[in-house]
């Protein structure tokens, strides 16, 4: 049957009968909803979805909000629902959909993901963390990640590691579930320019991972991490923002509710920010029309681009701005947050964690080749190491 | 959240810039617009006769009932996307959209439907660089005769008919062969100004000025954003491209990462523009939040049509120094630009103002 609104809007309804917000516990009716297929509509059947049309899941979220019902909590398990679980559903067994994707969508089981490595940054591929198969078939991981959001809060992590040193980087790697509570795996916080630790090392000391949590085939670990880095873009470029709605919304009331701050060169910048946030904010929304609209929107590989620079002029803005005060900082304690916040806390730590927005996900100068290369055709860049064994490269 | 404007194109707009793209691939190269432009005559009147009277678009701001086409500021932001890339020596923002704009308000049916039709080309007679909202300057009005000298009015050389404002408060209709026009030498050959000089011109008077002229010259600066991202990403698809086939040091000059990063930013730029720029010809056609989407788009198109063509230029090398390059014509039209219809600077005050980001 074709699923659309009215049979989604029925559907909602019998699940708030059966199970009404206020009378069931948070993780039993965010289960009864997995199971009811209104998780993510577009999933297929029995995996918490009903193979109905993406676009119409705001029709369900609509419906449950009015109801006060619990909801996922997103932004805490965003690594589990935008990366881990695209990449299961897209190249897992039966078997490991079935095991993963029910508590990963409750977030009753956190996500991280195991991708860079101190000597693999953009370029990832050339990664050297090594799993060695076994007489059993299973898997022995040996090696070091980094930036690792949520690895202390996680039961699991996607990791993607060497498994063959002898052909071309790309070509040796093969992708893999590992779990968190391995005896061989350590996870040191890592402290950050703002006093924080949101993100960890992780040290994978032989850890055995059984080849049934391998995802993909073996040595098509590089492909298959393209479906997780993709879907990291693609939630990057679906934001839908009000006006004001990021970085420049505490600099603006900043701006008026203390008039004693206020100079004309600050004034000209400020502006001339809020000009371009508003247009920033109208091409994520063009953006987000055209995928609505079923277009293909090369505009998400730029649009981090255009956020990381205005987070960063916006905020440092701010802090000027501030004068005196500019020169204080909140608290430079370490903490491990849940959450990170970008626009949160103050003017000092916004200004201090946009930093990271150039270099997490795909640095700058690294989305500006591929803007380069595969939007407007340009040259790629010479590749020295493209046919070499990995185990022959320089490092 | 209030509702988002639409910032996509339709079908039929669609289909509209095609046809467009198709009358001016064929009879608006580069090589036609640069012989027009060094010509006597600058202005391409038989395009604009195709454009207005083969392909109806001069009225399409104008109602079904006066004689127009019934479209919106959608359409004609669509039209005027294809003009800037063609860079097209045609008084289609002039005619069709701010005097246009300028009749509406003022209620002139007869007028509007020549100007509709193609049969008159309307000028609006203020200068150029005037912002919405800006004091405009006025002619002399005794006994209904106008006397005066207005300046940088572009596309004053083609018109047919001139509106413009009296010392009294109306806007007057004169026949420009009442008026005596002379061109000034204008930085952008493709949209050159002129002086018009009355000596005791007769007018026909067509209501209050000052409504007129703001509403014609929001219009004018909002749809001025379009041409600006017409012209932006023709210059930057024609750089990539001389990019790729341009071989230096052994290989494609494109390859050079310096250069790549500079062209990627530019594309950046552009998509940026095209949001903006949809933004603004949306909020005029539903009139939704109008001026503050026309401010931010003006606030942005300038700086980046500008740059685009500035670094077409360059990365042009010696070729875009040279006459017989197209770049130049870009790189003039995109400098005008920036002034007409009030500077980026002038629209960002105007956005200060309507968001309440008050100066100190």
């Amino acid at each position: 049957m074709i699923v659309d609104a009215a049979e989604l809007r029925r559907r909602t309804a019998e699940l708030l009968a059966a199970h009404p917000p206020a009378e069931t516990g948070r993780q039993a009716f965010l289960e009864a909803r997995f199971d009811a297929g209104l998780a993510w509509v577009h999933y297929p059947e029995g995996l918490g979805g009903l193979g109905a049309p993406r676009t119409l899941q705001a029709v369900v979220d609509a419906e449950l909000e009015a109801a006060s019902a619990p909801d996922n909590d997103p932004r805490r398990i965003g690594i589990g629902l935008g990366m881990a679980a695209p990449t299961i559903l897209a190249y897992g067994t039966e078997e490991q959909k079935r095991r993963f994707l029910r508590p990963l969508w409750t977030g009753e089981e956190v996500w991280c993901q195991l991708f860079s490595e101190p000597g693999a940054g953009s370029d990832l591929a050339a990664l050297g963390t090594r799993a060695v198969r076994q007489d059993d078939g299973d898997w022995v991981v040996d090696g070091q990640k980094v930036w690792t959001s949520s690895a202390h809060l996680a039961r699991w992590a996607i990791l993607i590691a060497r498994t063959d040193p002898d052909v071309p980087k790309h070509a040796g790697i093969t992708y893999f579930v590992c779990d968190m509570t391995d005896p061989g795996v350590e996870v040191r916080p890592l402290r950050q320019i703002t006093g924080e630790a949101e993100f960890n090392e992780v040290f994978l000391t032989g850890v055995r991972i059984p080849d049934s949590r391998r995802l993909g085939e073996v040595g098509d670990g590089w492909r298959v991490a393209q479906t997780t880095l993709m879907n990291e873009r693609v939630s990057i470029g679906g934001m839908r923002l009000p006006r004001e709605g990021g970085m420049i919304g505490p600099v603006a009331r900043t701006w008026r509710e203390r008039p004693e701050l206020r100079t004309p060169d600050l004034h000209q910048r400020l502006v001339g920010l809020w000009v371009e946030a508003e247009v920033a904010r109208l091409t994520a929304e063009r953006l987000r029309q055209q995928l609505a609209a079923g277009q293909p929107g090369y505009e998400g590989s730029g649009m981090k681009l255009a956020f990381a620079r205005l987070n960063q002029e916006i905020s440092g803005l701010e802090v000027e701005l501030r004068g005196e005060e500019g020169l204080l900082y909140d608290d430079w304690t370490m903490r491990r947050p849940e959450l990170v916040d970008f626009t949160g806390r103050d003017a000092g730590y916004r200004y201090l964690r946009s930093k990271g927005n150039s270099i997490e996900g795909g640095t700058s100068e690294v989305l500006l080749n591929i803007v380069a290369e595969r939007v407007l055709g340009l040259p790629a860049e010479p590749r020295t190491d493209k046919d070499v064994a990995w185990k022959d490269l320089a490092r | 959240m209030s509702p988002q404007p639409d910032l996509l194109y339709s079908e039929e707009e669609e289909a509209l810039r095609a046809a467009v793209r198709d009358l001016l691939t064929d009879h608006c190269g580069p090589a036609d617009v640069l012989a027009r432009v060094e010509s006597d005559a600058p202005h391409d009147l038989s395009l604009w006769k195709s454009l207005a009277d083969g392909m109806g678009l001069a009225g399409l701001l104008v109602p079904e009932e006066l004689g127009g086409h019934g479209a919106t500021h959608r359409e004609a932001a669509v039209v005027l996307e294809e003009l800037g890339r063609a860079v097209a020596p045609v008084p289609y923002l002039a005619s069709a959209v701010v005097a246009t704009e300028a009749l509406l308000e003022s209620g002139d049916a007869e007028l509007l439907g020549r100007l509709a039709s193609g049969r008159a080309i309307g000028v609006l007679a203020v200068g150029l660089h005037l912002a919405p909202g800006a004091d405009f300057p006025v002619v002399d009005v005794e006994d209904g005769l106008l006397s005066g000298e207005l300046t940088a009015v572009a596309d004053a050389a083609a018109a047919d008919v001139l509106l413009v404002p009296a010392r009294d408060g109306d806007l007057y209709a004169v026949a420009a062969a009442d008026a005596v026009v002379t061109p000034q030498t204008s930085l952008d050959l493709t949209r050159p100004v002129a002086t018009v000089t009355l000596t005791g011109a007769p007018a026909r008077r067509l209501g209050p000025a000052a409504p007129a002229v703001r509403r014609a010259l929001r219009a004018g600066a909002g749809l001025l954003a379009s041409e600006q991202l017409g012209l932006a990403e023709r210059t930057l698809t024609d750089t990539v491209g001389y990019l790729k086939e341009r071989r230096q040091f052994n290989r494609p000059v494109g390859g050079f990462q310096a250069l790549k990063h500079r062209l990627a930013q530019l594309w950046l730029d552009v998509v940026h523009l095209r949001a903006a720029a949809r933004g603004a010809a949306d909020a005029l056609a539903t009139g939704a939040d109008a001026e503050l989407a026309v401010a931010v788009a003006q606030s942005f198109a300038a700086p980046v049509a500008v740059r685009t063509a500035e670094e077409a230029l360059q990365l042009h090398g010696g070729l875009g120094m040279t006459w017989e390059h197209p770049v130049h014509l870009y790189l003039k039209r995109a400098k005008a630009d920036s002034i007409a219809y009030g500077t980026a600077g002038a629209h960002r005050d105007a956005v200060a103002a309507l968001v309440d980001l008050q100066a100190p």
